[in-house]
């Protein structure tokens, strides 16, 4: 036993007295994570999360979160001399007189989109694969409350500056909450302190962004990895893959190594996007005040989509008995992103329902062999990317010549239109890719190779596939429709009965599916 | 300038200035009556107007009438005075290329004296905003730019975007960029309204706070990039872009690397 | 579920592939140097970090492709910092796939659910808990926790209504009065009608009475835009057209959709445009809406001119200015 061999041991049996961690570690230390690309999206989001907490501690020590008026004396040039809030002066002293200040303030940018794009990638990953069903639809609802969360925060960062495009954010956000009926005009009140934009948001959203939005953040991820490593992780099929194992490579040392090494990845390509890339210049925007606006007022992309819908709005508005209801900010604004949230936080309780399957789920679908799923996906992404598309078209529009009229009118259309046609066109898709795969599987692979019959004709040889992928291309189950009956057992009308027949018709469209190849199909292409 | 700048609240200033005014004033008179006297630059004066009228009727009158009176697809160009012309046709946006939406800015069709010389002769037939001269357009002398800056994001950065990189209309029109624009263009834009552009009169803006705009479009122009690619200054759009191409772009393809087996 | 004989079995896991660097002392030799490099890039990193920071003055810009003019601290900095950690994790993630074991392990699940032995000890002793707390029996008990525990959500919830004042009239009012005059934003300078050509606009704001501040929660309610046509062009009833003065009209510059500055004029098509969502409003008409999800046009300051000939409001705004609101009376 050398020096340290020795050292090690007594710190790690003082630590287990106390605790008796070393059982615990034991197991824990060869836990099994499977390996793929695809399983680091989520890594990314929990990466750009602790780089958000470095730099956004970094941030905090110069930054004044107070809407006092200041006269701005600092280096930058053209606006010295001019009024503005104290916050916007911080943040011009963080950019311009700390060294590294512009550098952290765009590494907490950037990080903070590319959290948010990070989430969004590893939720249509989950989405796709099927990854969140039984036992992992609480994780799936944390999932859905991270991203929620995530915009909230995401916004409140970008309005601490107190610089003319967040200023008119937080107008456009007052706007909503006055819109709320019967309570909206009180609610702003109290968030402002009186009225927009008063002295007192800057301070209070501050507090929220730095201390209560992270905390909780902190407790919802803490909780979404125990689930994780407690349910271990899901993986794709393949030989070898059952629902009662997980095949991949061990926490000590190769994941610990590889992870490990992914956060400094993550940091690094964080650190190279702020180096290279100016985000956010609130110098060139200006202090914030009501009667300034700037062509091209846009909020980050993950509010861009809400934006869109927003101005993509009919302008309808009730006046009736001396009360007004802005159905044109409530529904954009309120009601289709809280029916959006909703479907998607209860969408694997419906799927179960719909499909009646309440077994555990470890090895993931390939999204082909669902095709309903996939193409409901495909529809929402659908309607996000119109939202978001819209939420841009004035810079689209002078970019590629057309009109803002035009994008407008291409948006309103096509949020209703273009969901639908996505929905048939993916699941379409689906079918002929399972065709393909039942092709594949049924005469091989083509070689390319041509090839002369007595008779004249000219066939492509056709190479068998290795056992290997046959099987991931058939290990698939093949869903089978509810055929709930609307009559009990003595022929008498059950109370759920159109319920049922409802539930019947969705499990029947969930069920459509290329047979797969039997063994009856392999033994007639024998004979052949 | 910072040096001088300190002063500008001295009780000395406006009197100084005024005599520094008048003295300038004095010597531009002195030094052009130097160099034309009176009646060579009405001759010179009226040839021009000639000469414009005949580069009028050539290439304009189709569209705006031979007495420049308009027609149905031009307005009269009765009264829009020199700078109008300067502007439209010194930034090639006259003549137009086509009808469609708006002119656009590109390279003049007509030399510097010809254009001097149509706006000579569309001056001659009613009063209206003339050239501003070099003198009037010291902006470095005159103008601030901390407050220019104050006076474009409260009149121009609406249509003209934060960064003066320009903004979309209505049906396709645009507020141009105004990157790489001419002072005086600047200038004579504010004076005239060309096209979607509304006039903004001496005495809401005065000639200074013109000024003042125009230092501060400038200093726009050349600050270079503080923080990296500046991503075309317009905002959250392309920032949104480059982290969904290039920021997840670089980090799934290290993934794939990390995911795939050594060799 | 699915009841046809699978035709094709599951061949297991597919036989391990050696590394090179398992079986050949070189590779492993080389993978070791590779690694050594990456890592020893990051130090790199961290050298030029150190060096842009403490040696590299604020003010040199270089010219990059691409980039642009850009400030030569703020790329090193970054570029040092983006070396430094890349090449850490880089070096990790290549030890870790040439090095380190790179054997697939089979682990097995258990299925989440608990043993029916536990289920059943775990119903058992909650109902013995219950029981012994007599949360069944005695409903007083229950009732009254019911109530006390309903109302004590109250106490934090009240606490928050210092938070702000009521909103009262503030939403109505704004500092416009009868005969207050207009002035420029900024440069706070009266405005006479004949400062304005046809065709121009000017952004105004309430003049100020001696020693009175300006607040942006002012600004926010009292930006007017005035524009002056031509007095035929406007297509407005008696009312309105008497709010006019000499061909100049003052709108409310407070987006009637979500309070965003409009000021977007075009001055052929007389139309204003707001840019954060594009409605437009149709000046010569009252900046009635035309395009876009704003559903009411901007309220119009009725204007006239003072003894002095400068221009001033004939009244307050009769209507509120910005976004709706439940409380707004907008018949």
């Amino acid at each position: 036993m050398t020096a340290r061999e020795r050292i090690a041991g007594t710190v790690a049996s003082y630590v287990d007295e106390r605790t008796g961690a070393a059982a615990w570690m034991k197991k824990n230390l060869n836990k099994v994570f499977p390996d793929h690309w695809s399983f680091l999206l989520g890594e990314i989001a929990l990466y750009s999360f602790i780089i958000l907490l470095l730099s956004g501690t970094f941030l905090t020590f110069w930054f004044d979160p107070s809407q006092r008026e200041v006269i701005y004396d600092g280096n930058y040039e053209p606006l010295s001399g001019l009024k503005m809030s104290a916050a916007y002066a911080s943040t011009l002293h963080i950019s311009f007189e700390v060294r590294g200040g512009l550098l952290m303030r765009q590494i907490h940018h950037w990080a903070a989109l590319l959290f948010m794009v990070a989430i969004v990638v590893h939720l249509l990953r989950v989405y796709f694969t099927g990854a969140f069903r039984k036992p992992r639809e609480f994780n799936w609802i944390i999932g859905v409350g991270l991203l929620t969360l995530g915009i909230v925060e995401g916004f409140l960062g970008y309005s601490l500056p107190d610089d003319l495009l967040s200023g008119t954010g937080i107008r456009i956000a007052e706007a909503i909450i006055q819109a709320l009926p019967v309570v909206g005009s009180y609610i702003s009140f109290f968030a402002f302190g009186g009225a927009f934009p008063g002295e007192a948001f800057i301070p209070r959203i501050f507090t929220v962004h730095v201390l209560l939005l992270p905390g909780i953040f902190l407790a919802l991820i803490t909780v979404h990895l125990m689930l994780v490593w407690y349910q271990k992780h899901t993986q794709y099929p393949g030989p070898g893959r059952t629902e009662k194992n997980v095949v991949g490579f061990p926490l000590l040392p190769v994941y610990m190594a590889k992870a490990g090494g992914f956060f400094f990845i993550v940091f690094g390509v964080t650190a190279f996007l702020s180096a290279v890339a100016s985000i956010n210049p609130i110098w060139l925007y200006g202090p914030y005040t009501p009667g300034q606006i700037s062509a091209g007022s846009q909020p980050d992309w993950y509010m861009g989509w809400l934006d869109g819908l927003v101005r993509m709005a009919p302008p309808l508005e009730t006046h009736a008995f001396g009360h007004t209801i802005s159905w044109n900010i409530l529904i954009p604004g309120l009601i289709l992103p809280g029916i959006m949230f909703t479907g998607l936080a209860l969408y694997p309780f419906i799927e179960s329902w719909i499909s009646g399957d309440k077994r555990e789920h470890h090895i993931l679908d390939r999204p082909r062999n669902v095709p309903n799923r996939t193409a409901i996906g495909a529809m929402a992404l659908t309607f996000t990317i119109v939202g978001l598309l819209n939420g841009g078209n004035d810079i689209i529009a002078t970019t590629f010549n057309l009109t803002i009229n035009q994008m407008m009118w291409f948006s309103r259309i096509g949020i209703l239109v273009l969901p639908p046609i996505a929905f048939v066109v993916t699941k379409r898709l689906c079918l002929s890719l399972q065709r393909a795969d039942r092709d594949l599987v049924l005469h091989g692979r083509e070689t390319g190779t041509l090839l002369r019959m007595p008779s004249g004709e000219f066939v492509e040889v056709h190479e068998p596939i290795s056992a290997e992928k046959a099987w991931t291309l058939t290990q698939h189950e093949q869903p089978v429709p509810l055929e709930l009956s609307d009559t009990d057992t003595r022929g008498l009308k059950r109370p759920g009965a159109i319920k049922n027949k409802l539930r019947n018709r969705m499990s029947r469209a969930n069920a459509v599916a290329v047979p797969k190849v039997t063994a009856q199909d392999l033994k007639e292409i024998e004979h052949h | 300038m910072k040096y001088l700048s300190r002063y500008r609240r001295h009780k000395a200033v406006a009197p100084l200035l005024l005599l520094f005014a008048l003295f300038a004033i004095g010597t531009t008179f002195s030094v052009a009556s130097a160099t034309t006297t009176p009646s060579q630059s009405a001759l010179s004066r009226s040839a021009a107007i000639d000469e414009g009228r005949q580069l009028f009727l050539k290439g304009c009158s189709s569209c705006h009438g031979l007495n420049a009176e308009g027609g149905a697809i031009a307005p009269s160009l009765i009264g829009v005075g020199a700078a109008s012309v300067d502007f439209q046709v010194g930034t090639g946006r006259m003549p137009m290329a086509d009808m469609s939406t708006q002119a656009m800015r590109k390279p003049p069709v007509y030399d510097a004296n010809q254009v001097a010389a149509l706006a000579e002769y569309v001056a001659s037939l009613a009063p209206g905003p003339a050239i501003p001269t070099d003198a009037v357009l010291n902006y470095e002398r005159d103008g601030s730019t901390a407050q220019g800056g104050e006076l474009f994001r409260t009149n121009c950065a609406m249509c003209h975007n934060f960064a003066a990189q320009g903004g979309a209309l209505t049906q396709g029109k645009y507020a141009p960029t105004l990157m790489g624009v001419q002072p005086k263009q600047m200038y004579e834009a504010m004076i005239t309204g060309p096209q979607s552009m509304p006039v903004f009169s001496d005495k809401t803006i005065t000639p200074a706070e013109k000024l003042s705009i125009i230092k501060w479009v400038k200093a726009a122009e050349a600050e270079p990039a503080l923080g990296g690619a500046a991503l075309g200054r317009v905002g959250p759009v392309t920032e949104g872009l480059l982290v969904w191409t290039l920021g997840i772009g670089l980090l799934i393809g290290v993934a794939v690397w990390l995911a795939m087996k050594a060799r | 579920m699915s009841h046809e004989i699978e035709a094709i079995k599951d061949p297991g896991v597919p036989a391990h592939v050696h590394r090179q660097a398992d079986s050949d002392p070189k590779a492993e030799k080389k993978a070791e140097r590779q690694v050594a490099i990456l890592f020893g890039l990051s130090a790199v990193g961290t050298l030029l970090f150190i060096y842009s920071y403490i040696w590299l003055p604020e003010d040199v810009f270089i010219y990059l492709p691409v980039l642009g003019t850009t400030n030569a601290k703020q790329l090193f900095l970054g570029l040092g910092l983006a070396l430094s950690l890349f090449f850490i994790g880089a070096g990790a993630i290549h030890w870790a796939k040439t090095l380190m074991p790179d054997e697939e392990v089979i682990a097995m699940r258990h299925e989440m659910r608990s043993e029916d032995s536990d289920r059943k000890d775990f119903v058992a002793s909650a109902k013995e808990g219950a029981a012994a707390a007599g949360l069944g029996r005695r409903s007083l008990i229950k009732r009254s926790l019911g109530l006390s525990l309903g109302l004590v959500g109250l106490s934090p919830l009240l606490l928050l209504r210092d938070l702000g004042p009521l909103p009262g009239k503030d939403l109505e009012t704004t500092s416009w009065k009868s005969g207050t005059r207009l002035v420029t934003d900024p440069g706070d300078r009266p405005i006479k009608p004949s400062d304005l050509e046809v065709g121009a606009v000017a952004q105004v704001l309430p003049a100020l009475a001696p020693g009175e501040e300006r607040t942006l929660n002012n600004i926010g309610k009292d930006a007017v835009l005035l524009i002056r046509l031509r007095p035929e062009e406007f297509q407005l009833d008696a009312e309105k057209l008497a709010m006019t003065h000499e061909g100049i009209i003052a709108f409310s510059k407070i987006c009637s959709h979500m309070g965003c500055a409009v000021a977007l004029y075009e001055q052929q098509t007389k139309h204003l445009l707001c840019p954060c969502h594009q409605s437009t409003f149709d000046v010569p008409r009252g900046a009635k809406v035309i395009f876009g999800p704003a559903a009411r046009p901007l309220p119009q300051l009725a204007i006239s001119v003072d003894q002095e000939g400068y221009l001033v409001a004939q009244r307050p705004f009769s209507e509120p200015v910005g976004p709706s609101y439940w409380e707004r009376n907008s018949q």
